[in-house]
């Protein structure tokens, strides 16, 4: 019986038991909605399905969401990934607009050298702001938050850029094996992260810097260097992320080209039981965030709300989802019985004070 | 006699440290004035400066809100969507044909609400602000969206007149009732702030939450406070902007918040919190009119250019407070 009761409670309390319990919930609505949505059918040698699109759209969102996911776990955050998909989608769409044959390999793989390129650069004047100047690491991409918006659109000059271009397109809508491609590319990236942070010291040394930078610095791990390095990753990542978005729909559009992604970002790893103060962080995590936050967006779409009111569905699932994951709305659940002699216990955390 | 001397000069030398960014500001301010009066002739028209007022007599709210959130070393993301909200909701109550008393007293009500339930769940429940005033502009914008999904036109007898109304000298320089209402908002603030207990217990804990608890100063009241505030300012602000479009617009006042925070922060507040001063976001809130007056009148430069700006501006103040070492976290 108690052996039970500790296996219960092993259960809901494992950081990801809220987030997994909502996903299936809001699959199962959609299936009640919609009996055929969990079919997947086989088309011209590509699989297809409600289930297929939402793990196509997610790809970009759990690129941006993987960098994201490191930045955090340093006790950073990177507000400009958003600014910085529409100005890596926008340079290359830029360079094929100008190539002479639209189609050709070559000049897609330029544009796309291109756009990282610069996406790259960027990220590093992100991480130097923050790793070298020291300055805050919300302010600080602030910046490139609302001057990259700008960029984007000098670059575009204010219109929409469309191309016709069936290599850059693929990276979008294009199929491999019967199954999207840009899941591949998302898959490929968790996969290199992954392997880069849990199988080699990488992790730990981030997470130790997300603790106490200052202590980690001290313990002989260059956390300067660490710092940047996240920042360069986040923007790298970004970038792919910022390249599918514009393949997606073959134009690009610095208005409006990942904009708020960096909100449904943050909401991904949040969701994932990353915390914001930094120290600590869960790829898997991550990838079910933002498999979480796609499978809303798509079931509101599919109910015909309008894409606007979904905003409100994903406040609610954002504060239940907080809520029971914060420790401070599971200890006045757990003690129900009012102590009045003990007030609540001043447990200062500097770390979670500052505003992430 | 030498522990007197001691603290007027740590005091000499400390005041002017805080006042570096605001005066900064300023100067900026008066650069860029200067400038414009002297490519443009009819920049130095006083109406110009009049005009500024007018069209960011909303920001200029927003942005005070956002002042007591900031100093207190918190953020809150969602004015925007709340100024949008209170727009909508009274264009919508007007057409319903609710006197207009009356919707100014539920518009004005519900950002104050919201704020102060999104500042419980950020005291109570320990969750950073950034989420939860996200969250809170999720759901501001979502209910915008929810009332209706194209914009309502207000014909209101009061709101007209307050749109129309214009206080003016006779050479025929004017200002909207907003800007009055504005002033009022800024004065009332810059008086909360340095003169009452609420604006102090909001420095103190700007400065530093755990000794601001120690010394006994309600951190949970005040914490909760500031964003009742910012709520009841993103709802003043929203009733300006309905009296500046009149109308509420669904997707009107998207991004107003990073508007409003840039403003803040080029108006020398520090975004760690303890330091800044209410005429200091005046200053920064006129220094974005001004560019955006300045770029109207270039006419060759294109909107984008002053989102570019705006960032450079943003880098060049925070690195000034770097510089300055005013106390970063």
């Amino acid at each position: 019986m108690s052996n039970r009761t500790a296996g219960y409670r092993a259960l809901t309390t494992h950081r990801l038991f809220w987030p997994i319990v909502v996903l299936v919930v809001l699959l199962a609505a959609n299936t009640v909605y919609r009996p055929g949505f969990l079919s997947v059918q086989m088309r011209d040698g590509h699989l297809y399905g409600s289930l297929i699109d939402i793990l196509r759209l997610s790809a970009p969102l759990i690129l941006v969401a993987l960098g994201m996911t490191l930045v955090i776990a340093t006790g950073g955050i990177d507000l400009s990934v958003g600014s910085l998909c529409a100005i890596s989608g926008a340079i290359a769409c830029l360079h094929i607009s100008e190539q002479p044959d639209q189609n050709s390999v070559g000049g897609v793989l330029t544009a796309l050298a291109l756009g990282l390129g610069v996406a790259l650069v960027l990220g590093a004047w992100n991480g130097v702001l923050v790793a070298v100047i020291g300055i805050q690491p919300i302010i600080a991409t602030l910046i490139l938050m609302v001057a990259g918006r700008g960029l984007a659109q000098l670059i575009t000059e204010g219109q929409i850029l469309t191309i016709n271009s069936d290599p850059y397109k693929a990276i979008g809508v294009g199929h491999l094996l019967t199954l999207p491609l840009a899941i591949f590319i998302a898959l490929a990236a968790a996969l290199v992260v992954a392997a880069f942070t849990r199988r080699t010291a990488l992790g730990l040394i981030i997470e130790s810097v997300g603790g106490n930078a200052q202590a980690s610095r001290l313990a002989g791990i260059r956390s300067a260097r660490i710092t940047f390095l996240v920042y360069v990753i986040s923007a790298a990542c970004a970038a792919v992320a910022g390249f599918m978005m514009t393949a997606n729909v073959s134009s690009a559009d610095g208005n409006a080209a990942g904009l708020w992604v960096e909100l449904d970002a943050i909401l991904a790893v949040v969701i994932g039981g990353t915390s914001l103060a930094g120290g600590r962080f869960s790829l898997g995590g991550t990838i079910l965030g933002a498999l979480l936050i796609q499978t809303l967006t798509t079931t509101v779409y599919a109910m015909n709300i309008s894409p606007q009111t979904s905003l409100l569905f994903k406040a609610v699932v954002v504060i239940a989802v907080c809520l029971i994951q914060a420790p401070g709305f599971r200890a006045r659940f757990a003690r129900r019985r009012p102590s009045a002699a003990a007030p609540a216990p001043v447990t200062e955390q500097p770390k979670e004070q500052v505003p992430a | 006699m030498t522990t007197l001397s001691l603290l007027t000069t740590r005091t000499w030398s400390r005041l002017p440290r805080r006042h570096v960014p605001v005066l900064a500001t300023l100067v900026l301010l008066l650069v860029l004035y200067g400038v414009g009066v002297s490519q443009y002739r009819a920049f130095s028209n006083i109406q110009v400066i009049f005009n500024v007022f007018i069209d960011n007599g909303f920001l200029l709210v927003v942005a005070v809100g956002m002042t007591f959130v900031i100093l207190t070393g918190g953020i809150d993301l969602s004015v925007g969507s709340v100024v949008a909200m209170t727009a909508m909701v009274s264009a919508f109550l007007l057409r319903e044909g609710l006197p207009a008393a009356l919707v100014l007293v539920i518009a004005l009500l519900i950002g104050p609400t919201l704020g102060f339930l999104m500042g419980c769940v950020i005291h109570f429940f320990d969750i950073q602000p950034f989420i939860v005033t996200l969250a809170g502009m999720f759901f501001a914008r979502g209910m915008c969206t929810f009332i209706s999904g194209s914009s309502i036109p207000i014909t209101d007898g009061f709101w007209t007149r307050m749109s129309q109304e214009r206080i003016g000298n006779p050479s025929g320089n004017f200002v909207s009732i907003s800007v009055l209402i504005a002033f009022a908002v800024v004065a009332v603030a810059a008086y909360t702030l340095a003169y009452t207990r609420l604006g102090r217990n909001v420095y103190a804990i700007g400065g530093n939450p755990q000794s601001a608890l120690l010394m006994g100063l309600p951190v949970g009241r005040t914490r909760i406070a500031v964003y009742t505030i910012s709520g009841l300012c993103a709802a003043i602000g929203g009733i300006l902007l309905s009296f500046y479009t009149l109308s509420g617009a669904p997707l009107i006042a998207v991004g107003m918040e990073l508007d409003v925070i840039a403003a803040v922060v080029i108006g020398g507040t520090v975004l760690t919190g303890g330091s800044g001063y209410v005429f200091g976001t005046v200053l920064g809130v006129l220094v974005l009119g001004v560019i955006q007056t300045l770029i109207t009148f270039d006419g060759s430069l294109n909107s984008w250019w002053t989102k570019i700006v705006i960032g450079g501006l943003l880098f060049a103040f925070i690195l000034l407070q770097r510089l300055i070492g005013i106390r970063y976290k």
